[in-house]
């Protein structure tokens, strides 16, 4: 298999553009999109293949542009929506809510909209509280939206692709710190599945459910707990809604135990409604309470040292894996 | 797709302009006044005083060099955004226009047109079809508003004093322009064929209604009729027409998008950054503000303080214009030239239709509580637009009393015809409930519908009969 090497926002980049090829439909809005190439560089290039009417500056006005781009989708575009920052989607709340997830259904089908509104998101590096936002927990409630989070420069891709295939509104979330990470992908063209988990590491002693950077801490996690005696299995979630019960109960029926470590915060997380749902639907296979591991209900601080403690730190899922596994 | 090119080849040639204009490059600007700096008049350093230095020298040569002086002799700089002249004169630009801006009628109250009135004739055909959805506009509303009350359905909000400009405004468009409306605009969808049948079956949400029973009454929308699904939050579909203009602009078409909000939508962000990205990206959309006074209880003089709506069209770039909304064919003539502009010269048009809120907000609102009830009579005799309209047709020897009853009596029937049916088609099946939310149903609402399904089975006296199952 041939492969070649490349960065977590270039390999989001070449979904777009293969797609962007593939659809003369496909275009993108966005802050700072075109000429500049994109705040993260994942829109590098595109204005000056595909003109800049594809590739759209718009002024600053959230909910407006994706105002936009539901107009654009029900009149037959499909259109990628760019947050500079997730953070800013909180301006578009009202036309995600009460739109984007809705029209489909109020308009008995007649219209559908085939939008992705993606962007980066999560706790980065001394961004401050309002840049730091993790807006998966406000919007997975919204009916008629599905959402998808990356992690890996393999399935930024693939999910890049799956979501503008789409015909439902997606919401692809993308991590603010993994932007420069390195991976060999195939050269050939792949598509992955909205609704699929990815087992990371297969393992017998306890299930540990993560996505987008949380992964990579649990990955450190997962070395000293091997060097320790522990079998962890690794599941990366990536699809936030739906969630991949399929994978993930096949996992709790084999392990038992449940450890979930995420970047929301504690109260009304992806975790929370993972715990719930595990609950519901495996608690017979369950040998311990589920553990989840979230950020605290703070504001993220910007002092850099604080700001390291309210994300869950490797050491952390290790002795909650050891209490677990007692 | 070289059309779309056009733009960003412009941009690079305007910036070299705008840095050659600077005066960066011209060595002379900076050190004529580097001269300057040095003269006796040094410490009064007004404009007046440097115009008056830079006239002693050559001032034929330098004016015909020097770009940076308008005809009048004042000093032009540029700033980001292009040149600006400046004055010496601090003077505050009043907050409201001396005269406030003109409104465009045709036809007088008597519906005669006046003498020196620019339109255009319409044939006797578009005439009477125009008259006749007016009436069945009228009579509709009336009906369903009744059925409301008898509660039959379980809301309805009517488009009283508004007939002419939903009828007019439909008549100067064609099907493949693109409608988002409020809600206060079933007229158009009157227009292009939607059936009272069809009207019916959305307002009892039946089996048959395009919607599938989804939405409250009123919140049409039909695909093939392209008229965009009503949603109920103000403003909301501002930006979404710009992004149907901009899907139209993409694909070339010989459409424009045409959106309707009333003066309560103007104050909402939406129209704000809807109007703003429209004039920014030369979008072929018409912004048509139906200015009927209120916003349920709210009137205009409370929710702006500016010249009504057009003014701000030139705010925003945007080429705008007042009509009277109770003039059919002040109303026709407006946006057939509207359309033209949009779609010709690739641009949005803002028009603000001045008009009044005959009936009520809608069912669950009494609006004599905020107004006098002499102020409404008055706008639903003296003003109505469908007499004023009917006056006119008349006048061409186009419309008869015989045709007027006749055409009452029958869509009145039609009407009655139509809700007696609806309210007997059978309502959409428990199934539709859990379809459409995605293209296809997933597991976690196949399970809910499931759950559901079991409830059901343990309880059928607690479910409604008329729901199939």
């Amino acid at each position: 298999m041939l492969l070649h090497e490349l960065l977590l926002f270039e390999a989001l980049q070449e979904g777009l553009e293969e797609e962007m090829e593939r659809d003369p439909r496909v275009c993108v809005m966005g802050e700072d999109v075109g000429h500049y190439g994109g705040s993260y560089k994942v829109t590098k290039g595109l204005a000056t293949k595909y003109g800049d009417l594809r590739v759209l500056d718009t002024p600053i006005a959230e909910n407006s542009f994706t105002g936009m781009a539901i107009g654009a989708a029900m009149t037959g575009l499909r259109p990628i929506v760019e947050g500079m920052n997730m953070g800013f989607l909180l301006l578009a709340f009202n036309q995600i809510s009460n739109n984007c997830g809705m029209l489909h259904y109020t308009s008995g089908g007649q219209f559908t909209i085939p939008v992705v509104i993606r962007g980066p998101g999560g706790v980065g590096r001394q961004l401050g509280a309002e840049h730091s936002q993790r807006l998966e927990s406000y919007f997975q409630s919204i009916p008629g939206i599905q959402m998808v989070a990356c992690s890996t420069p393999y399935n930024a891709k693939g999910l890049m692709k799956a979501a503008i295939r789409s015909e439902n509104p997606v919401i692809l979330f993308e991590h603010v710190l993994l932007y420069n990470l390195k991976e060999r992908i195939p050269d050939e063209e792949y598509v992955l599945s909205l609704e699929e988990a990815e087992m990371v590491r297969p393992g017998e002693h306890v299930t540990i459910l993560t996505y987008s950077r949380m992964r990579y801490h649990v990955m450190q996690a997962a070395k000293t707990l091997v060097n320790k005696g522990y079998d962890p299995e690794v599941i990366d979630i990536r699809s936030l809604k739906p969630f991949d019960l399929h994978t993930i109960g096949n996992s709790v029926k084999k392990t038992h135990r449940v450890l979930i470590v995420e970047e929301c915060m504690r109260t009304g997380g992806i975790g929370a409604s993972l715990t719930a749902a595990i609950s519901e639907n495996f608690h017979d296979y369950l040998d311990s309470p589920i553990v989840c591991l979230s950020s605290q209900d703070v504001p993220t601080p910007y002092a850099g040292t604080l700001e390291e403690w309210t994300v869950v730190q490797p050491a952390q899922i290790v002795a909650a894996v050891e209490q677990l596994c007692r | 797709m070289a059309v779309w090119f056009t733009r960003s080849r412009f941009m690079s040639h305007h910036l070299k302009r705008e840095v050659g204009l600077l005066g960066l490059n011209n060595p002379s600007f900076w050190s004529s006044f580097t001269h300057h700096n040095s003269s006796p008049l040094e410490n009064c350093r007004t404009p007046e005083t440097v115009f008056s230095i830079r006239r002693f020298e050559s001032t034929k040569a330098e004016k015909q060099l020097d770009s940076r002086f308008d005809d009048d002799e004042n000093l032009i700089l540029d700033f980001p955004g292009g040149k600006v002249t400046f004055t010496p004169e601090m003077r505050f630009i009043s907050e409201s226009p001396e005269k406030r801006t003109h409104c465009y009628r045709v036809l007088d109250d008597n519906g005669q047109p006046s003498m020196c009135s620019s339109f255009e004739q319409i044939s006797k055909e578009v005439a009477v079809k125009m008259y006749s959805n007016m009436v069945t506009l009228q009579i509709m509303d009336t009906i369903f508003y009744e059925a409301q009350r008898q509660g039959r359905i379980s809301f309805y909000l009517t488009t009283i004093g508004e007939e002419a400009i939903n009828i007019a405004s439909a008549a100067a468009l064609t099907t493949n322009d693109v409608i988002l409306p409020q809600y206060r605009e079933p007229g158009i969808l009157l227009w292009r064929g939607f059936t009272l049948q069809e009207f019916a079956n959305q307002c009892f949400g039946n089996k048959a209604d395009y919607g599938k029973g989804r939405q409250m009454p009123i919140h049409y929308g039909s695909n093939k009729h392209n008229y965009f699904t009503v949603s109920s939050p103000i403003a909301t579909q501002l930006p979404q027409a710009v992004g149907a203009a901009y899907s139209l602009k993409m694909d070339g078409k010989d459409a424009c998008v045409v959106t309707y909000f009333g003066d309560g939508g103007t104050s909402e962000g939406d129209f704000h950054a809807a109007l703003n990205f429209a004039a920014v990206m030369e979008a072929p959309v018409i912004f048509f503000c139906r200015n009927n006074g209120w916003a349920i209880s709210t009137p205009t003089t409370e929710q702006f303080r500016s010249d009504g709506i057009v003014s701000r069209g030139q705010a925003y770039g945007i080429r705008s214009i007042r009509v009277d909304g109770n003039d059919a064919l002040a109303v026709y003539n407006a946006i057939q030239a509207a359309r033209e502009m949009a779609i010709s010269e690739q641009r949005p048009i803002l028009v603000e239709a001045l008009t009044y809120r005959v009936g009520h907000h809608s069912t669950s609102d009494d609006s004599t509580k905020y107004r006098p009830v002499g102020e409404i009579e008055h706008w639903r005799v003296a003003r109505d637009p469908v007499t004023r309209f009917k006056k006119w047709v008349e006048r061409n020897d186009w419309w008869s009393d015989k045709d007027e009853s006749e055409l009452r009596s029958s869509v009145r029937k039609q009407l009655l015809h139509a809700i007696q049916v609806a309210e007997k088609v059978e309502k959409p099946p428990l199934a539709d409930m859990f379809t459409d939310v995605y293209d296809r149903p997933p597991s976690n609402l196949s399970e809910q519908e499931g759950l559901l399904r079991e409830s059901i089975k343990r309880h059928p006296q607690d479910y409604p009969s008329d729901v199939p199952v």
